[in-house]
């Protein structure tokens, strides 16, 4: 057997020894996804089980490093742990914007304080984080953002507004673009660091079209920000001022991140599920949404394969750097177009708001949160900028 | 494996497109055998060179003299083809005709392979009976006679059959028309008596033959496989074949879309490159994102093709309906892009079109395949 062989067995066996039942069903709600930090709790001791035993195997974090919390797994090694978990539906045993986002910003561009401390806490579901870069007055025009951070020797003082942070009222600590430099657009900008127990933080849930509130206002008054946070820990990633560098870097990650949303195998194709849907209530398929689920499965299907060419291209250095603009692009329109579908494949049923039979208007409700998708970390038309410019060296883009 | 190319297939790479570029441009192949009214819509020349380089038998095993390479090699040639909207009988010779010869008879091998691997001959495929391809109908009936067979019936978008020195056949011999079993697949070579072509050209200048046989009688050791035992060749044959038309198509998207490209970084309206207009811009994004799908479905195919999967039938069918879309995209949008100036014959972009429109048809279009992928998954 050659190593990988023998990993993926490893692997396998670790997994049925390891992973419970429980954990290997679809997730149904939001108290089935564990996101650690300071006030979680977990739903029940197969989640606490499958999560613990991850932390001590690296699992939470597969590819970071081990001296970081991860399990210093190689490419080849770690897309097999991802096939293997999927294969039998494993459940991620944590899931964080530390891990999807903060984590990669510190491994490449982080001190070794920052990452002795940050990514091990993270690794551990120890702090929960979230990320402030959007405000009222900046979105696609992200480098426009106005809070401030005066500098007053050994701290800043930070005042602003930021807007869809995710989870902010349940997050610990906050990576947060400030403006430092008012007279240098891209270059007077900080990724900064804080804690959102400092007085000043108060953050506000925003309730939206689907009725659930998993963005908020994030509100910093006079809020001040040591700039070190011990000895080789100092307060913003990256050097102060080349903040932008440290945020273009993580939106490339979240578009990625993103545009995996809208693939993974198991879920790929929807048309057998929406027929066994469609006899559940007594209906059959219309023929011509037959047709509609068919060319959708042909482009779903097609994008998985895309999927696994682009991560096996990054792994490997290859493809164009701007390439997750177009995944984001395509794998978020896609998944509108899987919602549509399931919609209308659902009927009157899928427009129950709160129902047992809907778990609490779950298809409808995800309908609606898969609007925002080709919104967030740069919407569609921002994608295409990008494409145009970056890919296709387009004039004037 | 990877979904991407080894080294050894991006050199291949290198070395086809270097060759396809200088000796099956455009202007060399297609529209120097177009203006001639050539009976045949390729070049026999090249197909030798073709045969030079290795390419007409690169799929057949290194037993029979071929290089023994897989879909994925096959697929980097076709790629290349279709850039170049090269006519050539590599798809239906080396791809289509090759696979089914691979359950040949030694004695079968040893008639027809030589002659694929000199370049010095071309093959044919008949499968269609109607105007639209159907292949779980096969109505052509070949009866007992004697030692042989006695063919009868008709076959249609037969390419380049008045060309080939032998035709694949897809016949009857037990059954009726719709079963799966009871298919029986034949060499039957071009002078075979009581067998009548119809050559017509095509949109993209191709040539295809409806033909009728009349009694043709044929001998036993025309049987390709197992009597009776046909389909499974022919399921064979039909996979490679859409996943090799799949990566044509995936070549004729991307050499619509580079003239298309570069056209906008060219063309000045208003006073602008038109490519720096949003609407545009836009427009030739997403369609540069639907072609890296079809480009990244195809090599999937490819891969679990020469793997033996069993999903390579399934992932043909997303290739050739995800390409078939992909590539009617960016034709389409290739013609609207250019203007006016699309519209003429002086211009390649229409001839890109026309390659598109003759290559869905090839083997089940995009709602064929759809319907497939529907009915594989169960619904």
């Amino acid at each position: 057997m050659s190593d990988l062989e023998t990993f993926r067995a490893q692997t396998q066996s670790w997994l049925e020894a390891n992973c419970p039942p429980e954990m290997r069903e679809p997730v149904r709600d939001d108290a089935d996804v564990y996101w650690g930090g300071r006030r979680a709790t977990f739903k029940n001791e197969a989640q606490k089980a499958w999560f613990e035993a991850c932390v001590e195997k690296g699992y939470t974090v597969p590819a970071w490093p081990k001296e970081y919390g991860g399990a210093g797994l190689n490419a080849a090694e770690a897309k097999i742990l991802r096939q293997e978990m999927s294969r039998i539906g494993a459940r991620p045993p944590l899931s964080s914007f530390g891990i999807w986002m903060l984590g990669p910003a510190l491994l490449k561009f982080g001190t070794e304080g920052q990452k002795q401390r940050f990514l091990n806490e993270i690794a551990r579901g120890e702090t929960r984080w979230c990320q402030g870069y959007s405000e009222p007055g900046s979105g696609s025009d992200l480098v426009s953002l106005q809070t401030y951070g005066e500098d007053k020797g050994d701290h800043w003082v930070v005042n602003g507004q930021k807007v869809w942070t995710s989870y902010a009222d349940q997050a610990d600590w906050i990576f947060c673009l400030v403006r430092t430099d008012k007279d240098n657009k891209y270059q007077g900008i900080t990724f900064t660091l804080i804690d959102m127990a400092f007085e000043g933080v108060s953050t506000k849930p925003i309730k939206l079209i689907s009725g659930n509130s998993p963005f908020c206002e994030t509100f910093l008054d006079n809020v001040k920000v040591p700039k070190s946070y011990g000895e080789d820990i100092p307060a913003q990633v990256g050097e102060v001022n080349r903040g932008w560098d440290v945020a273009k870097y993580l939106l490339g990650h979240e578009r990625e991140m993103i545009s995996g949303m809208g693939g993974g195998e198991r879920t790929a194709a929807i048309g057998a599920s929406m027929k066994r849907l469609s006899a559940k209530t007594g209906d059959e398929l219309d023929p011509v949404l037959r047709a509609e689920l068919a060319m959708f499965d042909v482009d779903a299907l097609a994008f998985t394969a895309m999927g696994e060419k682009f991560m096996d291209e990054m792994k490997a250095g290859k493809g164009h750097p701007a390439q997750p603009n177009m995944m984001k692009y395509t794998g978020t329109e896609l998944n509108k177009r899987r919602h549509e579908l399931m919609m209308a494949a659902g009927g009157s049923r899928s427009l129950e708001w709160e129902s047992d039979e809907t778990r609490g208007g779950t298809p409808a409700r995800s309908w609606l949160r898969t609007k925002a998708n080709s919104i967030e970390g740069g919407t569609s038309e921002i994608m295409l900028n990008v494409i145009s410019k970056r890919i296709l060296d387009l004039p004037g883009a | 494996m990877p979904l991407y190319h080894t080294e050894d297939q991006a050199m291949l790479a290198d070395t086809a497109s270097g060759f396809m570029a200088e000796e099956g441009n455009i202007a060399k192949q297609l529209r120097h055998w177009r203006d001639r009214d050539c009976k045949d819509g390729f070049g026999h020349a090249l197909w030798k060179q073709m045969a030079e380089m290795g390419f007409t038998g690169m799929l057949l095993d290194e037993d029979d003299g071929g290089l023994g390479l897989g879909h994925v090699e096959a697929g980097i040639v076709l790629e290349e083809i279709g850039r170049n909207l090269t006519p050539s009988p590599f798809l239906t010779s080396s791809v289509l005709a090759a696979t089914a010869l691979k359950h040949g008879s030694a004695d079968m091998k040893g008639r027809y392979l030589p002659g694929l691997i000199e370049g010095e001959s071309v093959f044919a495929v008949a499968i269609d009976e109607t105007a639209k391809h159907r292949p779980s109908r096969i109505t052509t009936k070949a009866e007992k006679s004697g030692n042989g067979f006695r063919l009868s019936g008709s076959k249609s978008f037969v390419v380049q059959g008045a060309s080939s020195d032998m035709i694949v056949v897809a016949a009857r011999t037990s059954g009726s028309d719709e079963d799966e079993e009871g298919v029986t697949l034949f060499a039957v070579p071009q002078d075979a008596a009581g067998m009548t072509q119809n050559p017509v050209r095509l949109v993209d200048s191709s040539m295809a033959s409806h033909i009728a046989f009349e009694g043709v009688e044929l001998d036993g050791d025309a049987v390709i496989g197992e009597v009776d035992g046909g389909r499974a060749i022919l399921n064979a044959l039909l996979t490679a074949g859409r996943i090799g038309a799949a990566a044509e198509g995936v070549g004729v998207a991307r050499g619509a879309m580079d003239l298309t490209i570069d056209y906008l970084k060219q063309r000045k309206q208003f006073g602008k490159l038109i490519g720096e207009f949003q609407g545009l811009q836009h427009r030739a994004s997403h369609l540069y994102s639907e072609v890296e799908v079809a480009r990244a479905v195809v090599i999937k195919a490819q891969q679990l093709l020469d793997a033996g999967a069993e999903s390579a039938e399934l992932m043909s069918s997303v290739a050739k309906a995800k390409v078939a879309k992909a590539a009617g995209l960016a034709v389409k949008e290739g013609v609207q892009m250019h203007g006016g100036i699309g519209m003429t014959d002086e211009y390649d972009i229409g001839l890109y079109m026309k390659r598109d429109r003759a290559l869905q048809e090839f083997l089940g279009d995009a709602f064929f395949h759809a319907g497939r992928v529907a009915e594989m998954s169960g619904y």
